[in-house]
């Protein structure tokens, strides 16, 4: 019924080649560090062979203690940077959301979103200027506190994403049925926000992780990140063991956000019914 | 007197500078089947949502068994609602979502599971305790969502055109079960519906509304047979509304005058004081309405007082199976619709043909 000649993107010349210039692009180089960490070779162009020496080395070298620390400060700081802000994004959203019209609710939404927008090296400066001026000692506490700030408006989105999609009965339902406010949260609406809450949760957890700009700015001397430590260790050359250390990052990033995509995913039909 | 189950008085609700119910006054009483019934918009989710405690009046009171009930939120209300949309909690089973209330009041473990099972049984769901709402079809969804808010034993049940999602079928069997629950359980019901046959074949009383007012109350045969004003002679049911004026009035008998110059007896609303002269209307149901063989009738337009009769042209026929429904033409401007059952040798009537119409009950409206 002339759905055959409907339009189709995929009709253009040239579309599949296009196509796969742009996933080469995007992909290339990940492939190439992926490759490269099982390299048997420390030339990092040249190809020696199969083998895990990099990652031996990764775990067990002269820079094994410094990674292991810095692996060590990431994984704490995103945890507890992602727990909190997602925290203060669920409360947010809770207000924004249910709170009805208030006065300066559409600013409130800008301020809590713009700092996605704004560039992240004036954050950095702004950040450094602010913590040396009210005299916080630069460290892994600084650090945190940065993480924390700047992660709720990435948990804010997923989080008020799913509470919109909630209707307001389900709560007046529980209110109904003699829940008091905080039982209605508790029982109800806290349930079936999961999803977003744990989405939310991730995604803070994930760019977190990977912040490089902000820490590098205001992490003090002697305390790394595994960004920042990628990064100094590159300023001395690149070793194929940083390979091996970016591709185990990597891995654990898509197991990561898979399963951010899979939870916002699985019931996002049943949210409503 | 025992005090109403619910009083409402001079309530009003604005949203903003939308008037949403105008002023309402009316009593539900107690142990009841009360129906809130008229067209989309007319306030009466906002007036159940008043009643629950979702939203507050914007003037007036609302009593709940003598009890002002205004500074009371909603779980402290002894009302529960069957929600329009069910609104079930989709992460608890069935089970589950039916001890909700319970478990909030603080019941034990066992007095909630007893009651729980016996909720179960009541709305016939045994083989589905154990599912999530999503599992279940339309009309399952819709009794989980009636044991839920039954099970707590409220004293006014509230719900909300719950059988709008279901097909036709179903609902016709819906609405006997709900009737028996309530004869069953004792508990107040308020109803509400846009649907004019729900309302009329489960109800007590009716409450109909239109623009967030109350137009009529009454049992079904009073507000169809004796409909208040044009609105809700035109909303319950086919009406024929015909311009009329008072000739003569004796009480609540009153004869009027039609356009093209007929006299018909018609009955007023015993609340309606009308004068010689009044204009209004006369509402006549098309079932009310036979066509009579026109030698019966003694030319001109009526018997000295006995003012039935009208003639009329016969412009169209629908023929409906059990009835056939005439159409005609009483003056240029007024048509009337006739309903007649296909049982008796009526005759075959030619389009054209003058015809003979005795009206059996008809309704002045005065608005
Ligand atoms: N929270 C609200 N804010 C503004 N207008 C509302 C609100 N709730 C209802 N209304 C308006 O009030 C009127 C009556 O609504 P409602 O009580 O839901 O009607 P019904 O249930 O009879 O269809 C509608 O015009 C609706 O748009
Ligand atoms: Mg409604």
């Amino acid at each position: 019924m002339g759905q055959k000649h409907r339009f189709n993107v995929r009709h253009y010349t040239g579309f599949s080649f296009m196509t796969i210039v742009c996933l080469l692009i995007l992909y290339l180089p990940l492939l190439v560090v992926l490759v490269y960490s099982f390299n048997d070779s420390l030339s990092i162009t040249r190809w020696g062979g199969f083998s895990l020496r990099w990652y031996t080395e990764l775990f067990t070298g002269v820079e094994s203690a410094k990674f292991k620390q810095a692996a060590f400060n990431s994984l704490t700081i995103a945890l507890s940077a992602g727990v909190v802000a997602t925290l203060f994004a669920t409360a947010a959203a809770i207000g924004m959301v249910r709170g009805g019209h208030f006065r300066g609710k559409t600013l409130s939404f800008g301020l809590i979103s713009i700092p996605i927008m704004v560039p992240e090296i004036v954050t950095a400066v702004a950040t450094l200027i602010f913590f040396t001026s009210i005299g916080i000692k630069l460290g892994y506490a600084s650090i945190l506190l940065a993480h924390i700030v700047f992660c709720i408006p990435f948990a804010y989105l997923p989080i008020a994403a799913r509470l919109q999609g909630i209707e307001s009965s389900f709560e007046e339902a529980a209110q109904d049925l003699y829940a008091s406010r905080w039982q209605a949260f508790r029982y109800v609406l806290m349930p079936m926000m999961a999803p977003g809450i744990l989405s939310g949760f991730l995604l803070a957890f994930i760019i977190s992780l990977d912040d490089f700009i902000i820490t590098n700015f205001i992490k003090g001397a002697g305390v790394e990140t595994l960004p920042t430590a990628i990064f100094g260790a590159v300023k001395q050359g690149i070793k194929p063991n940083i390979m091996a250390l970016s591709t185990l990052m990597l891995l654990f990033s898509i197991v990561i956000v898979t399963l951010s995509y899979l939870i916002g995913r699985s019931d996002s039909s049943k949210a409503t019914h | 007197m025992p005090d109403a189950a619910v009083s409402i008085r001079g309530v009003k609700k604005n949203f903003g500078s939308f008037v949403a119910i105008r002023e309402l006054s009316f009593e539900i009483r107690d142990n009841e089947f009360f129906t809130l019934l008229g067209p989309s918009g007319c306030g009466k989710t906002t007036l159940l949502r008043l009643i629950a405690g979702f939203e507050s009046t914007t003037d007036g009171e609302i009593f709940l068994y003598g009890e002002e009930i205004e500074k009371l939120p909603p779980d402290k209300r002894p009302i529960n609602t069957v929600f329009q949309s069910y609104a079930l909690f989709p992460h608890m089973t069935v089970a589950e979502n039916i001890g909700f209330g319970l478990r909030m009041l603080g019941w034990n473990a066992t007095d909630i599971n007893n009651r729980v099972e016996q909720m179960i049984t009541t709305v016939k769901l045994d083989e589905f305790s154990h599912r999530k709402p999503a599992q279940l079809s339309g009309g399952q969804q819709q009794r989980v969502a009636l044991a839920r808010a039954m099970a707590p034993q409220p004293r006014v049940l509230l719900l909300d055109e719950p059988l709008s999602a279901l097909d036709l079928k179903l609902r016709q069997q819906m609405r006997a079960e709900l009737k028996a629950l309530q004869k069953e359980t004792g508990i107040t019901f308020i109803f509400v519906t846009h649907d004019q046959e729900e309302a009329l074949t489960m109800s007590d009383r009716i409450a109909v509304m239109s623009a967030g007012e109350l137009q009529q109350l009454g049992t079904a045969t009073q507000i169809y047979e004796e409909p208040a004003n044009r609105f809700v002679a035109n909303f319950i049911g086919e009406t024929n509304l015909i311009d009329a004026t008072i000739h003569s009035v004796n009480g609540q008998q009153v004869v009027c005058e039609l356009p093209g110059g007929f006299l018909l007896d018609a009955r007023i609303d015993n609340s309606t004081a009308v004068n010689t002269g009044a204009q209004g209307a006369v509402s006549i149901r098309p079932e009310r309405l036979s066509i009579v063989a026109p030698d019966t009738s003694q030319q001109p337009t009526n018997h000295q007082g006995d003012h039935s009769l009208l003639n009329a042209t016969l412009i169209d026929t629908t023929y409906l199976g059990t009835d056939t429904i005439y159409s005609l033409k009483l003056t240029e401007d007024h048509n009337l619709s006739v309903r007649v059952q296909n049982n008796n040798a009526l005759g075959s009537k030619a389009i054209g043909d003058t015809v003979t119409v005795c009206v059996e009950a008809a309704q002045f409206l005065a608005q």
